[in-house]
């Protein structure tokens, strides 16, 4: 696999946006809207131009300003997946497919599952069968690079969540530099380990889901990545539950029905923090000891163990809480989301 | 009640005299008087000047229309308002402009007259007026059909390695077919029933300059009949063109489906 090198800035209305990075493997880019992120896509595939910088496919360069290198977008070789994914309205799936290269598009229908559609327009088509044919026919070209933009942002919340999954899948096995520009750490956090930040056109920060939870460097990133994120194998119980073995062993249960390998997203505003194992509702405890207490405005976030908890200041003067003191975590089964991670 | 009685007035006044066209004399006689000498060399002269001149308004307007609504260029509010200009200009004018530019004095005249061309009383004329008052209609029009195919679809053609000309003849032309149409049907019967720039710059001569409007001026002295069956006959090819504009959305109405959310891009 060849590394995607990126390197540009570019002077837009209201910020400088300047981005370096390196692609190989499936990368995301997560920000606020207006953060830049579909300019880096666009700028990638050739149909913007920045100030001066340099992008290239392994030696091969696509923009460089030193060099005076400015290919168009049809040269370079890129499958660029559009936010409302831009299928050709006028073309049923299968010319949509092979409109960039006819003779991978059937092997292609065939893998996507959606050679039964082969026939029908877009039109047609729901939300989730189109985001598999605009990667079908961003692909069939077989580009270097495969660009996506907000894959996920034109679905309803319930196909959201399974072709979340779906999608990991894929583009990991692609084995292609893979870059997914997305406003949601959530699906950032769900597509890959490998996320980047960017506000204001800047990367802030890069690093794995539970990297930029745990240690986030700015406020913004805090705040942004909100949940917790802990990796664990689901199965079914009895009783309608869903049972997550953690990592490290413990157990925890979830109200959402999935199996597999999972990511248990719990937020910190979700998590109480008690002196002594409690007697109430909740089913979710971690004992472990506090690693962090940082007061952010009128709340003190609290690290315990694999988990961030937010609680109010006062609570934590109340229980005169300091670094080192064993505490328990504790946290509804009904608050613990699961995203999967196959 | 009074709304009533001004709608019915207003359709009364705009119905009657096309009604009395047809009614005038019985329909056989109408048919019969197309055959005329007269009637069929206008029938003639405006089928092949109209053509012809169609012709070179889709080909030359289309790719204009396409560079004007996907290119931002400097000048482009100038230029949209250049092509409009023809539109609002009267037609006596453009009869009296065409001849200042390429009347044997004119503008360009002299150096047509070396190359041995003379333009002013023939059917090329005849062309260059059609083509004067019609290509601002389909350009405008063609810019924009053209303006409404999302944008999204151009660059995904052209991310998906096609080239300007693939991305044209296989995304923006099929996509803008229902807009242009329209906008060459209209253009059409636009051309069709020119009569000011013609008769100044091209003159009224029968068999070669007289089309299907001067010939029902030229008549209405000679023979009225021959002038109310050519008036008939324009109606049939107006209501013919209506219709064809009215019903082109049925058959199109895919572009329509594309425009559904056309893509956001944050921070442009």
């Amino acid at each position: 696999m060849d590394t995607l090198h990126v390197d540009f800035a570019r002077s837009l209305r209201s910020f400088r946006l300047e981005v370096a990075l390196d692609v190989d493997g499936v990368v995301a880019l997560a920000g606020p809207s207006g953060a830049g992120k579909t300019t880096v896509l666009r700028t990638i595939a050739g149909l913007e131009r920045p100030d001066s910088g340099r992008v290239a496919l392994g030696r091969k360069a696509w923009f460089d300003t030193e060099a005076r290198v400015d290919l168009q977008p049809e040269e370079r070789s890129v499958g660029l997946v559009f936010q409302d994914y831009a299928l050709f309205p006028h073309l049923s799936v299968a010319d949509n497919v092979a409109f960039g290269g006819g003779r991978r598009s059937a092997e292609l229908l065939e893998r996507f599952g959606i050679e039964p559609l082969a026939k029908l327009k877009p039109g047609e088509l729901s939300g989730g069968e189109r985001q598999r044919v605009a990667l079908a026919r961003a692909l069939a070209r077989k580009p270097g690079v495969l660009l996506l933009d907000e894959p996920l942002a034109a679905l309803d919340s319930h196909t959201r969540a399974r072709v979340r999954g779906e999608l990991r899948g894929i583009l990991g096995g692609l084995g292609l530099p893979t870059l997914v520009v997305t406003h949601s750490f959530e699906d950032a956090a769900a597509l890959t380990d490998r996320i980047g930040v960017i506000v204001d056109g800047r990367l802030v920060q890069s690093g794995s889901a539970a990297d930029l939870v745990a240690g986030p460097t700015t406020p913004f990133v805090a705040d942004f990545t909100g949940a917790n994120m802990l990796p664990g194998r689901a199965r079914a119980t009895g009783d309608g539950l869903t049972e997550v073995v953690l990592a490290d062993g413990s157990l925890i249960v979830s109200t959402d029905q999935l199996t597999g390998d999972v990511g248990a997203v719990i937020h910190p505003w979700e998590i109480g923090i008690a002196r002594a194992m409690p007697l109430d509702s909740m089913q979710n405890h971690v004992r472990g000891s506090i690693e962090s207490l940082v007061p952010v405005a009128n709340r003190m976030r609290i690290r315990v163990g694999p988990l961030t908890a937010e609680i109010t200041a006062e609570s934590a003067v109340r229980l005169e809480l300091a670094p080192g003191e064993i505490v328990v975590a504790s946290f509804k089964a009904s608050g613990t989301r699961l995203v999967p991670l196959a | 009640m009074l709304l009533a009685f001004a709608a019915g007035l207003i359709l009364a006044f705009l119905l009657v005299p096309v009604l009395a066209l047809f009614l005038r004399i019985p329909p056989g006689d109408l048919l019969s008087e197309l055959t005329s000498k007269v009637a069929v060399d206008a029938l003639i002269v405006s089928l092949k000047t109209s053509v012809i001149a169609h012709a070179v308004v889709l080909v030359l307007g289309t790719p204009a229309a396409y560079l004007i609504a996907t290119r931002h260029f400097r000048g482009r509010a100038l230029v949209l308002t250049l092509i409009e200009l023809p539109l609002v200009l009267p037609p006596a004018v453009a009869g009296i402009a065409l001849f200042a530019a390429f009347g044997r004095t004119g503008l360009l005249g002299g150096t047509l007259e070396a190359f041995g061309i003379s333009i002013p009383l023939t059917q090329t004329a005849v062309v260059f007026a059609v083509i004067f008052v019609s290509s601002p209609f389909y350009v405008r029009l063609a810019v924009s059909a053209f303006e409404s195919v999302d944008p999204a679809l151009i660059e995904a053609a052209r991310t998906l390695g096609a080239g300007p000309r693939r991305t044209f003849f296989r995304v923006a032309l099929p996509l803008a077919t229902g807009g242009l149409s329209a906008a060459s049907a209209l253009a059409f019967a636009r051309g069709l029933g020119e009569f000011g720039a013609t008769i100044m710059f091209a003159g009224s001569l029968q068999g070669v300059t007289q089309t299907l409007p001067l010939a029902i001026y030229a008549q209405l002295d000679l023979d009225f009949d021959v002038a109310l069956a050519l008036g008939a006959f324009l109606v049939v090819v107006s209501v013919a063109v209506l219709l064809t504009v009215k019903l082109l959305p049925s058959w199109t109405r895919f572009t329509l489906i594309s425009l559904a959310p056309s893509a956001r891009f944050d921070s442009r």
